[in-house]
This record gives structure tokens, C-alpha cells and sequence, in this order.
């Protein structure tokens, strides 16, 4: 695969994307997961869906849309579907966690108005629902390296703040953090990465980038940094392996990369399983 | 007595219909040790809230260090020890020192790294709660007293005027309390640390403390803890909200 890397440029492009995602989706789903909002990841996937739905219906009814890239309409409807959330958590305070089904609900729906009026799923769609190893476009990786760009900054600007918040909110806003606007830029770029890891991990997958590699980090650190570091490195190893068996079995890569995630987080269960029954008997 | 830190006038404050604050006013100096003390709905953990800016009074004002506590900005001249910390997710996977060194969070400021001797004061601040020895140990596998003796290093890593504890001995286990409430006599006599704490627990904090406000929705008494044996049998019942009799069984409020 190697060699088939250098010469086609889909590959290239669906590699470079691949480890860039592998790196980002986990190094915020480490926040994600210790906020608890794992849910709130699946939601977004879900409202994205309604706007690559949406781009794909007005690409096929406007011919002056028709080289409209879906990721923008993508990105739009899982920043603004990030903006909704956050309201209806305020406005539901003693519920918050219904604006999770609200919000999916809202997505799914538009989304499956837009897939019947563009007359069923065309194998783009479906390339954006599972991922796909050919669909990634030159344009796709320049969104994803901007994207890239964006969280790595976030996260040097506010990561001791997100780690007060994640650990105790009700202290982070009694030292004074402006604890609604980081939370709300935190959810613009968490949005983001969503839209930005479904081409290759596809809409219905792409949370399970952001929490599996975490919840098998989670298993055996022993410190935040360190969670950070396993996630980042499981989340690299199952893009990779996925990737390549996805490549070489002609499979949608969203399965075959949450599939090695699955792997990974019971090699670590079991490792940590046997390692407790190791220390008990010796 | 020492300067006042903290000014409160006329504070009131309602949920929705339910009055929970009505007309407080308490002057809390320099040095002082206070326990704020009163039944269950007394109110406590909203004054606690109100001090601290997390909630807007419906009437009154607050004085920080003499300013309206909307335009205090020195938040860590103030440490806060939360009663959500007693029940904050045991899972979660952060070191000692991560949690201590989140203390100087609002003193590094936004956009700021963490200052070079940051290892240092975190040694430090552990040193004077006694956990220097439990700094690289995960948070989830301390006792419920070590883990608040973490989060009063926290609070005391930015070097604070005052320290603000509520309920600090919930999931403190009996034998452990007074040792508890030993280091925190320490830090309010030795390092001059101010001290306002919520408890149900009169008996064991009373030999640590110097003050007592009796709250419930409003302040019954406020003075020193050896004046309190001058309330009233009025004043005791509209305190605790029923008919109470005081008993004298030579209880460190006394002593």
C-alpha cells in the first residue's frame, strides 16, 4: 500500500486525512467524554447529516450549486445544530440532556426529507455515512488541515481552562472563567471536528472516533496527560489499521476503523483484567 | 477586630416562589474562622454561592475587599472548596498535582501558560494539607478526606485571603473530621487565612472556629462561638423552625 500511496493521490489524501482525524477526534474526545457529552458528539453527527443531505439535494436541483462541496453545508448545519444544543439546555435547565434527542431528531428528520427529495441515496451519500478510502477530494483535506489548525489552537489557548471545567465546572466558575464562552467555543469546534472526520469515518461512525479511543485510554492512564497521549495513539492506530484493511478487503472504512477502536478497547479491558488477577495472586 | 473582607447588606434571595435569603447582613474580618450553621433549606450553600458571584442577590449588596462583587476581579485571593467536590467523578483520570495545579487556573489568566515553578507550589500548597506524599496518586483512588484535602490545596495554591468551604466533611469519615478541622485551625492561625465553612457538624468544628452564624433565612446570631450560649429559647426556635430546648452537656462550644 506503501507504494500505492505515492502514486494515487486519492490515497494520499484519504491517508493524510485519516492520521490527521486519527489525531484531533481523540485529543477532544478526551474532553468530550470526561464532560459527558459523548451523546452531544452523536447528535452533531446526526445534524451534519441534514446538511450534506441538503448540499447533495441543492447540488442535484440548482445547477450552479452542482460543485457546492457538501462538507460546507456539512459544517454549517453541525455548528449552527452546536449553537441549537447549547440553547436548549438553557432553556430545558432541570433536562438538559433532553436537547441531545431534540437535536438528533431535528437532524434525522431534515435529513431524511432531503435524501427523498434528491430520490434516495446515491453512493456519494452513502460514502458520507460509512466513510470512504476514494471520496476524499484535495479540497476535503485542505477543510480537514484547517480544521486541524483550529482545534491545536483552541486547545493551547484554553486547555487548562477545559481541564477545570471538565473536572469541576461549579469551581471553574467560581475563579471567575468565563466558563459559558469557553463552553461555547468548545462546542463551535467539537461541530467541526465532526464535520470534518465523517469523509472518512462516515456521519453514522464519527463519534465512536471521538469516545472509543478515550474509553480505552481511560481504562489504564493514570493521569489526564496520559490519557490524552493513549488516546491520541489509539486513535492513530485504529485510523491506520483501518484504513489499510478497508483499502485492501474493499470495505467502507467508518466500519473497519471503529471495528479496530472495538479491538483495542477490549485488548485493554482484558489486559487491565488480567494485570488486577496478576497483582491479586502475586 | 481585623479589616472586613467581606461586606454582605441587606441580602435577600428567592427561588422562583420560595424565599430562601431574607435581609442578611454579616461582616466577615480578617482572621475571622466562621461557621455558618443552620438546618437543611437554611440557605447556606446560597449565601456561600451569593459571596462568591455564582448567584445574583435579588436584593443587597456584596463587598468583596470593599468592591461590589460584580466588579471583583482578584477571584484568587478567594479559595473555594465546593460541596460538589465531595461527589465530582471518581473516574476521572487526573493526578494529584493535575487537580492542585488547576488551583492557579484564574491567576495564570487566559492565553497563559502555567509559571515555571508551578511543581514547586504545588509541593508546597500539598505540604500544608499534609498530602505531599500522595502526588502522583489518581484522585479517584484517595479517601473522601484525602480528596478534600486535595481540593483545599487547590484553593490554596493561589495564595488566598480567604478560603470558602461548603459542607467540607461530607464523605469525611467520623475519625478523620477532627483532624480535618485541626488543619484547618492551622492555616487560619498560622498562614492568617480567613475561613467561612457550611456545616451541619456543630460539635466537631467548634473548637477550630472563632465565629457562628446561625442562618435560617435569616441570621439568627452572629458572633463569637462562646456568645452563642446567649441566644434566646426565642431565638433558638425561630432558628431551627420548631421548639428546642437547650441542653448543657459540656460541648466544645462551651469550652
Amino acid at each position: 500500500m506503501i507504494e500505492s500511496i505515492f502514486q494515487y493521490e486519492f490515497l494520499q489524501n484519504a491517508f493524510a486525512s485519516g492520521l490527521i482525524i486519527g489525531f484531533i477526534a481523540p485529543l477532544l474526545g478526551v474532553f468530550i467524554v470526561v464532560r459527558r457529552l459523548s451523546l452531544i458528539a452523536d447528535a452533531l453527527s446526526h445534524v451534519t447529516l441534514a446538511g450534506i443531505a441538503g448540499s447533495l439535494y441543492l447540488s442535484q436541483s440548482i445547477g450552479a450549486l452542482a460543485l457546492l462541496n457538501p462538507l460546507y453545508l456539512g459544517i454549517v448545519a453541525s455548528v449552527t445544530g452546536s449553537l441549537f444544543i447549547e440553547r436548549l439546555r438553557r432553556l430545558y435547565k432541570h433536562y438538559e440532556e433532553l436537547a441531545i434527542p431534540i437535536i438528533m431528531s431535528a437532524g434525522l428528520g431534515f435529513g431524511a426529507i432531503f435524501i427523498s427529495l434528491a430520490e434516495g441515496f446515491s453512493s456519494d451519500l452513502f460514502s458520507y455515512l460509512f466513510g470512504s478510502v476514494s471520496a476524499v477530494s484535495r479540497q476535503d483535506l485542505w477543510i480537514i488541515i484547517g480544521i486541524a489548525l483550529i482545534v491545536i489552537i483552541f486547545l493551547s489557548l484554553f486547555f487548562k481552562e477545559l481541564f477545570v471545567l471538565s473536572f469541576d465546572e461549579e469551581y471553574a466558575k467560581a475563579s471567575g472563567l468565563p466558563a459559558k464562552w469557553i463552553h461555547v467555543l468548545f462546542m463551535i469546534v467539537t461541530a467541526l471536528v465532526i464535520a470534518g472526520s465523517m469523509r472518512i469515518v462516515g456521519i453514522l461512525l464519527v463519534s465512536s472516533l471521538m469516545t472509543l479511543p478515550v474509553a480505552a485510554a481511560m481504562r489504564i492512564s493514570k493521569s489526564f496527560k496520559q490519557a490524552i497521549l493513549l488516546s491520541v495513539i489509539f486513535g492513530e492506530l485504529s485510523v491506520v489499521i483501518g484504513l489499510v484493511s478497508a483499502f485492501y478487503l474493499d470495505l467502507a472504512p467508518g466500519g473497519t476503523i471503529v471495528v479496530t477502536s472495538i479491538i483495542i478497547l477490549l485488548l485493554t479491558i482484558f489486559s487491565k483484567k488480567i494485570g488486577s488477577k496478576g497483582a491479586v495472586s502475586g | 477586630m481585623g479589616t472586613p473582607l467581606i461586606n454582605l447588606h441587606n441580602i435577600s434571595y428567592q427561588y422562583e416562589q420560595t424565599k430562601a435569603l431574607t435581609d442578611i447582613n454579616l461582616t466577615i474580618a480578617e482572621g475571622d474562622f466562621l461557621a455558618i450553621i443552620g438546618p437543611n433549606g437554611s440557605g447556606k450553600s446560597t449565601l456561600l454561592k451569593i459571596i462568591l458571584g455564582l448567584l445574583k442577590p435579588t436584593k443587597g449588596e456584596v463587598l468583596l475587599f470593599g468592591k461590589p462583587v460584580t466588579q471583583f476581579k482578584d477571584k484568587e485571593r478567594i479559595g473555594y472548596v465546593s460541596q460538589k467536590s465531595n461527589s465530582f467523578n471518581t473516574g476521572f483520570p487526573a493526578t494529584v498535582t493535575e487537580v492542585v495545579r488547576s488551583g492557579l487556573v484564574k491567576k495564570t489568566g487566559l492565553f497563559h501558560r502555567y509559571p515555571a515553578n508551578v511543581d514547586k507550589l504545588v509541593k508546597q500548597a500539598l505540604k500544608s494539607v499534609g498530602m505531599d506524599e500522595f502526588s502522583m496518586k489518581n484522585i479517584g483512588d484517595l479517601s473522601g478526606g484525602q480528596q478534600q484535602r486535595v481540593f483545599i490545596a487547590r484553593a490554596l495554591i493561589s495564595n488566598p485571603n480567604i478560603l470558602i468551604l461548603d459542607e467540607p466533611t461530607v464523605g469525611v469519615d467520623s475519625k478523620n473530621v477532627k483532624s480535618f478541622y485541626n488543619m484547618l485551625s492551622h492555616l487560619n492561625r498560622e498562614h492568617n487565612i480567613t475561613i467561612v465553612l457550611v456545616t451541619h457538624d456543630v460539635d466537631a468544628v467548634s473548637k477550630s472556629i472563632s465565629h457562628v452564624a446561625c442562618l435560617n433565612q435569616r441570621i439568627h446570631f452572629h458572633g463569637f462561638k462562646n456568645d452563642m450560649d446567649q441566644m434566646s429559647d426565642e431565638q433558638l426556635e425561630a432558628w431551627y423552625g420548631h421548639a428546642v430546648r437547650k441542653v448543657d452537656h459540656q460541648s466544645e462550644v462551651k469550652s
